[in-house]
């Protein structure tokens, strides 16, 4: 898959595409590492207490495959991280995290643009839902994915954002979804057996993948050379303290007719 | 808890290679993996049936690779599910060209590593269809599972999904005969001990020395109800009643049932239930067409049953009576 020639964006633009995808799994590897207790801790509150010994095994061994492979573009990279994920994370977490960015990985097939970063990332959460079966509001990954991904391709395709301010808008998305995770209860994954016990405790597998997007903001703004963009003020907001009542999900969107 | 092993992160490893060592013309692990398969798989000609799970339920499911029953099995670490990458394994290792079915026991960690394997084994040109077994009749969700947690009566769809797929027959009719059975087959269990896991070395759960649970999983997961120990004749009435209930068979029904060991139970006393629960059937008009009687899917060292009604057709018998040769389930007929 990853001998075929490519129609567009030469062999060195992938190559070096591909370090920087290598450069982040080795930066989110270091992340999740730091946050293992972190998420441990999350865990254990409404879980079984493996997610970040779990997640920070299997990104390590990601990071290892992704510096072992040779001159790699960035769909192998994706792909060997996600394969690794799967086989080291297990669980529920391995094909959530892992098997989802194996699929996902097929659409950096030419190389990455703007373009096939959404579809990227609009078929990365499309594989999380499906398996996990899983939608917004289930106190899962998938509320602070779905934020980010539906931010990151308006912020590209309608606002016409470069791409990194449209990554950065996403990772902001992402930590609001993250937080709306707190106050509602759980209806997928172990959470769930717990009920209205769930509401009040922050979903760990969300916070991975907050950690994940910021490391990826990170390493691009660094290759990019560029400070992480300040998009506070721009970002759809939701008053502080009103969180956990803003029940519809609808950002409000002034530019949408 | 004394347990007869070397490391505890070395149990399923060694499992594996003594299984291998005990059945070596029957046998064959995947190298680097903890995926079984028929030595001589694929086998041309037939739908590949595969499955696994976590382990700790020997013989299930390795056991049940063999003519007439699987084509292979991936073992998870104990009481996990496998990763998807060797599902994923499997599948290659055991499709012939003619399709394969999985047959998957209802538990999250399961099904989501096999339908993400069987998804990439789309991806590579392999037929694959799946189904879910969910048998046990105690408990809707429960610590490891949405929806009813698949239990022994699995066997059974390995049996007669097997006998289909041995026949020749193509996979949608595999699929159609595993789902029969698992549309007319029930099973809840009980605990009197609790399994005590490798890792751990000491009870999953507690159960004081004068309690049961009833409806308990395979893993130790809770049940329906914790009670003060009864006679084998009421528990065996109250496993098969619930059974009963969920199946709600007209009289006549002809049924296969199992009376299943958990692990540390002795035969003398799984003998003992079966004769109550025969007793059972004939007070409600039912018509035993087989009885089987053993440890088939077992829980570690656990202490307790499980009975499993299935309903029969003539379909059905002829498959679940059909020849089997695997290291756990030998048929001749």
């Amino acid at each position: 898959m990853s001998g075929e020639t490519r129609t567009d964006g030469g062999a060195a633009d992938d190559a070096s595409d591909g370090d920087a995808v290598v450069a982040a799994v080795e930066a989110v590897a270091d992340r999740i590492e730091g946050e293992r207790d972190h998420l441990t801790d999350l865990d254990s509150a409404i879980g079984d207490a493996d997610h970040g010994g779990n997640m920070a095994r299997g990104w390590a061994a990601a990071a290892e495959a992704a510096r072992d492979l040779d001159d790699p573009d960035p769909q192998t990279v994706c792909k060997t991280v996600g394969k690794t994920l799967m086989a080291e994370v297990g669980g529920a977490s391995g094909p959530l995290f892992g098997g989802s960015l194996v699929f996902a990985s097929a659409e950096l097939d030419g190389g990455v643009t703007p373009e096939s970063a959404v579809a990227f990332a609009e078929t990365y959460l499309e594989k999380v839902e499906d398996r996990g079966d899983a939608r917004v509001g289930d106190q899962t990954m998938v509320d602070a994915l779905t934020p980010a991904v539906h931010t990151f391709k308006k912020s590209i395709e309608t606002d016409e954002l470069p791409p990194l301010e449209a990554l950065a808008k996403a990772v902001d998305a992402a930590e609001r979804g993250v937080a709306f995770t707190v106050p509602i209860r759980a209806k997928k994954g172990r959470a769930s057996y717990l009920g209205w016990r769930s509401v009040g405790h922050q979903d760990p597998g969300a916070t991975s993948a907050l950690f994940i997007l910021e490391e990826l903001l990170a390493v691009a703004a660094d290759r990019l050379d560029a400070e992480v963009p300040d998009v506070d003020a721009t970002s759809p907001t939701i008053p502080d303290e009103g969180a956990a009542e803003s029940d519809d999900a609808t950002p409000p969107d002034p530019e949408d007719g | 808890m004394k347990k007869l092993i070397n490391d505890p992160d070395d149990v399923v490893d060694e499992m594996l290679d003594g299984m291998t060592a005990a059945y070596p013309d029957r046998l064959r692990r995947l190298p680097d993996t903890q995926v079984l398969v028929r030595d001589d798989a694929p086998v041309d000609g037939k739908v590949a049936l595969v499955t696994g799970g976590g382990s700790g339920h020997e013989p299930t499911h390795a056991g049940y690779i063999g003519d007439g029953m699987l084509d292979g099995a991936a073992a998870g670490d104990v009481f996990s599910s496998p990763t998807a990458d060797e599902f994923e394994e499997l599948i290659g290792a055991c499709d012939a060209g003619d399709g394969v079915l999985a047959i998957i026991k209802n538990y999250e960690g399961d099904v989501m590593n096999f339908e993400t394997a069987i998804e990439l084994a789309e991806m590579e040109g392999v037929e694959v269809e799946s189904v879910v077994v969910n048998d046990d009749v105690a408990v809707e969700d429960s610590l490891y599972t949405s929806g009813r947690r698949g239990v022994c009566g699995t066997i059974l769809v390995h049996k007669a999904a097997g006998a289909k797929a041995a026949q020749g027959a193509e996979l949608s009719e595999v699929k159609r005969v595993a789902e029969k059975v698992i549309d007319n087959v029930g099973t809840m269990g009980t605990a009197l001990t609790s399994c005590v896991t490798p890792e751990k070395g000491e009870p999953t759960f507690d159960l004081g020395d004068d309690e049961i649970e009833l409806g308990i999983g395979i893993h130790g997961e809770p049940g329906t109800e914790r009670t003060e120990l009864m006679s084998a004749d009421e528990i065996t009435d109250a496993l098969t009643e619930a059974v009963l209930d969920d199946l709600d068979l007209d009289e006549g029904q002809e049924v296969l049932t199992i009376v299943n060991g958990m692990g540390g139970t002795p035969q003398m006393e799984l003998f003992v239930v079966n004769r109550r629960l025969q007793e059972l059937l004939g007070e409600r008009g039912l018509e035993t067409w087989d009885a089987w009687v053993g440890d088939y899917m077992t829980s570690l060292d656990m202490m307790g049953a499980s009975v499993t009604v299935c309903a029969v057709d003539d379909e059905l018998k002829e498959l679940l009576g059909a020849p089997a040769d695997t290291p756990a389930l030998t048929q001749t007929r």
